[in-house]
């Protein structure tokens, strides 16, 4: 995984509440068996004003001139600002691979969907909570000047704004080291293997019935 | 020290490792698998040469991608039309038997949707961690158990070491008290419930629904509650075993039986809040007040009693709910103030992993029965959760009256929930839907999802538009 140090960059706006999971990205691209491409596809039946259908061109269909990512100023972006409730809905970890494969890195917004949240950081990228007011300020400053930056550093806990405010975030300890490190968790789960399996064969004791069930001969 | 909630009891029973870091790794003792979030999990075992960690604790069976006519059905993989859907269903076939994964594969008659397959099986009992990469594993909650989604990184992670690293919810308690008037169903209470705490209302949050309402609820309805924990934020819901969850359970193909139940059961008698457990929130409603409910916007939450009419955004203060409003009025082709009577369907769909149990299908058949779907309805489809839901309702001759209505009989699988197979909604059509979310575009581009009950949509399949199934039901009586 990639990690997750210091980031400044563009941002661009998604400016409504409870953004979902669908809207990321449509059903009909979950349809891959691949975890990577899915850039062109990001907020797909927003962006085009056509259907899109897995493997086709993107680059010949036509735009929403008035999606935000579809305007210049906004190209290029790799910071998201949003709003409540962000990727709510289904657990697809398309949505974060699509963002990550567009370019975003951080995405920052009043609140987000506890399983999305949660899946960017096992794809590097930032989710930053900030309240509401405060998101509310930045989408103004953003609108107000074209060329809009921020620099997001995850060790600091902060978010620096260009009038040079320092906006401080909270982050969980375990999943701010994974991205600072842009460790592999399963790696990381598989130096307890030991203790997985003292707490297994207990588990097993004492519950008998969860074991061996379905399997080769049996069930 | 205060009790522990049943949230609380299921965590310490699993607790593999306590974090200094705040994080803990959680054993997990079932992981279902389906054919949309699973394939790159896969490719990353093959990739770091890992092989999966506990064989006996993975079941798979595909659902999302499985066509529901007969036609299509009968050539099996193969006759899939659509070759990116194909690909998926083909791909879960070989990956699970290159990892030695039981699959229940797609023309069998246990094969069916993963949250109804789970407990129907007795794959899914009180007192486990269980997991799918699927939202709507909160399902599985109902029986008394840890259930959640999970993303497909964390699908990897569980098959290659039998835990997910995981920081603690809080727990809320909604509690529902009093007794259902007679027509309003599980599925309303969950609605009424989002309704109330919002789709956000449980973020952060596990949710055991407690109550009088909930205990007099059976296992199907009990299973479409926990399902839409996830519409109100919740990862996960649960609700106490008590001796419906044990009758329920008792017998299934995968449920112990003999010495191994009594031990099971005596086990599962601690599955319950402790009488002085605290609860971080509670939210409490009274059964007596629900009335059958139907969405009107975008969001779950944008939900009102079938007697209410389109809200009007002029009204409203906060300026992100005014514009969610506005837009959800726009895309759903409503106007503000029109009695949500006044809204005629184009399509019926009855099914998802919410409401295609048994007992939704009774209730669906008890109000079409004798009755023909209006003639400006283009489709009517019930599509059964599973090969076995389906072959009890034909005992039943349940799809005769469906059928004799003027309504199709399909084949187990997602179907129209989500459009990742051939059954969606055009543009522009507005569907009575017994599924789980209606998001722009989920049931197909351009379409307008109405949630509601089974019993709802097949009113609104007879009526044409909304009408509020107690009047149906009196004139029956």
């Amino acid at each position: 995984m990639k990690s997750f140090t210091v980031l400044e960059g563009l941002v661009a706006p998604m400016d409504r509440a409870n953004v979902d999971t669908d809207m990321i990205i449509p059903k009909q691209f979950l349809k891959s068996i691949k975890r990577s491409g899915f850039g062109p596809n990001l907020f797909d039946e927003m962006r085009y004003l056509d259907e899109g259908q897995p493997g086709e061109d993107c680059s010949k269909r036509p735009l929403n001139p008035d999606f935000p990512l579809n305007q210049p100023r906004y190209h290029g972006a790799t910071v998201l600002l949003a709003r409540e409730n962000f990727g709510c809905g289904s657990s697809r970890e398309h949505a974060p691979w699509a963002l990550e494969d567009y370019g975003f890195r951080c995405i920052i917004a009043p609140s987000f969907a506890d399983i999305f949240y949660n899946n960017c950081f096992k794809n590097g990228i930032l989710p930053v909570v900030l309240p509401a007011a405060t998101v509310e300020q930045l989408f103004t400053a953003l609108y107000a000047q074209e060329g809009y930056r921020l620099e997001i550093d995850l060790a600091a806990q902060e978010v620096r704004t260009p009038a040079g405010e320092v906006l401080g975030f909270e982050v969980d300890v375990a999943r701010k080291q994974c991205l600072l490190k842009g460790l592999d968790d399963i790696g990381v789960t598989l130096e307890s293997a030991a203790r997985i399996h003292t707490f297994e064969n207990q588990w097993r004791e004492q519950s008998p019935w969860l074991f061996n069930v379905i399997g080769k001969g049996q069930g | 020290m205060a009790g522990l909630t049943l949230y609380d009891k299921l965590w310490r029973n699993h607790l593999v490792e306590q974090r200094e870091d705040g994080s803990a790794l959680i054993y997990i003792d079932r992981h279902l698998i389906h054919e949309v979030t699973s394939p790159q999990a896969f490719e990353g075992l093959r990739l770091a040469g890992r092989k999966p960690w506990r064989l006996d604790a993975n079941l798979a069976v595909p659902d999302h991608n499985v066509p529901t006519s007969r036609e299509e059905r009968a050539g099996g993989i193969a006759g899939i039309r659509d070759q990116v859907s194909r690909l998926q269903v083909q791909t879960l076939d070989d990956n699970c038997r290159d990892f030695d994964i039981v699959e229940i594969p797609i023309n069998d008659v246990r094969q069916g949707i993963v949250h109804v397959v789970g407990p129907e099986q007795g794959a899914t009992l009180p007192g486990m961690t269980i997991v799918c990469g699927d939202s709507h594993t909160s399902t599985h909650g109902a029986l008394g158990a840890l259930a959640h989604g999970i993303g497909t990184s964390e699908v990897e992670h569980v098959l290659a070491t039998q835990c997910l690293i995981q920081q603690k919810m809080k727990n809320l308690l909604v509690r529902v008290d009093g007794a259902l008037p007679a027509g309003v169903t599980a599925k309303d209470v969950a609605l009424a419930i989002i309704g109330r705490i919002g789709t956000a209302g449980g973020t952060g949050y596990a949710i055991e629904f407690a109550g009088e309402v909930i205990r007099g609820l059976s296992m199907e309805g009990r299973m479409t509650l926990c399902n839409m924990s996830i519409e109100a934020g919740a990862r996960m819901g649960m609700i106490a075993v008590d001796q419906t969850t044990l009758d329920y359970v008792k017998g299934r193909t995968y449920a112990p039986s003999g010495a191994l139940w009594d031990a099971a059961q005596a086990a599962w008698a601690d599955l319950h809040s402790d009488a002085d457990a605290v609860f971080d929130k509670v939210v409490t409603l009274r059964g007596d007040d629900i009335v059958p409910q139907v969405t009107w916007g975008n969001s779950p939450e944008m939900v009102l009693p079938v007697d209410g009419h389109v809200p009007d955004p002029h009204g409203m203060d906060n300026s992100t709910q005014r514009s969610a409003a506005q837009r959800a009025i726009e895309y759903m082709g409503l106007t503000p103030g029109m009695a949500i009577t006044d809204i005629h369907l184009d399509r019926v769909f009855i099914g998802s992993c919410t409401n295609s149990r048994i007992e939704d299908l009774r209730a669906a058949a008890a109000v079409v029965r004798g009755r023909q779907v209006a003639s400006s309805i283009k489709q009517a489809l019930v599509v059964p959760g599973s090969g076995q839901v389906k072959a009890q309702a034909e005992a039943e001759g349940l799809h005769e009256i469906f059928l004799a209505a003027g309504m199709e009989w399909r084949e187990p699988g997602c179907s129209m929930c989500l459009a990742m197979n051939a059954d969606k909604l055009g543009a522009g059509e507005h569907c009575a839907s017994t599924s789980n979310r209606n998001f722009e575009g989920r049931q197909g581009i351009g379409g307008r999802t109405h949630l509601v009950s089974p019993a709802m949509a097949a009113a609104a399949a007879i009526a044409g538009h909304f009408v509020d199934v107690r009047t149906l039901q009196e004139s029956t009586q």
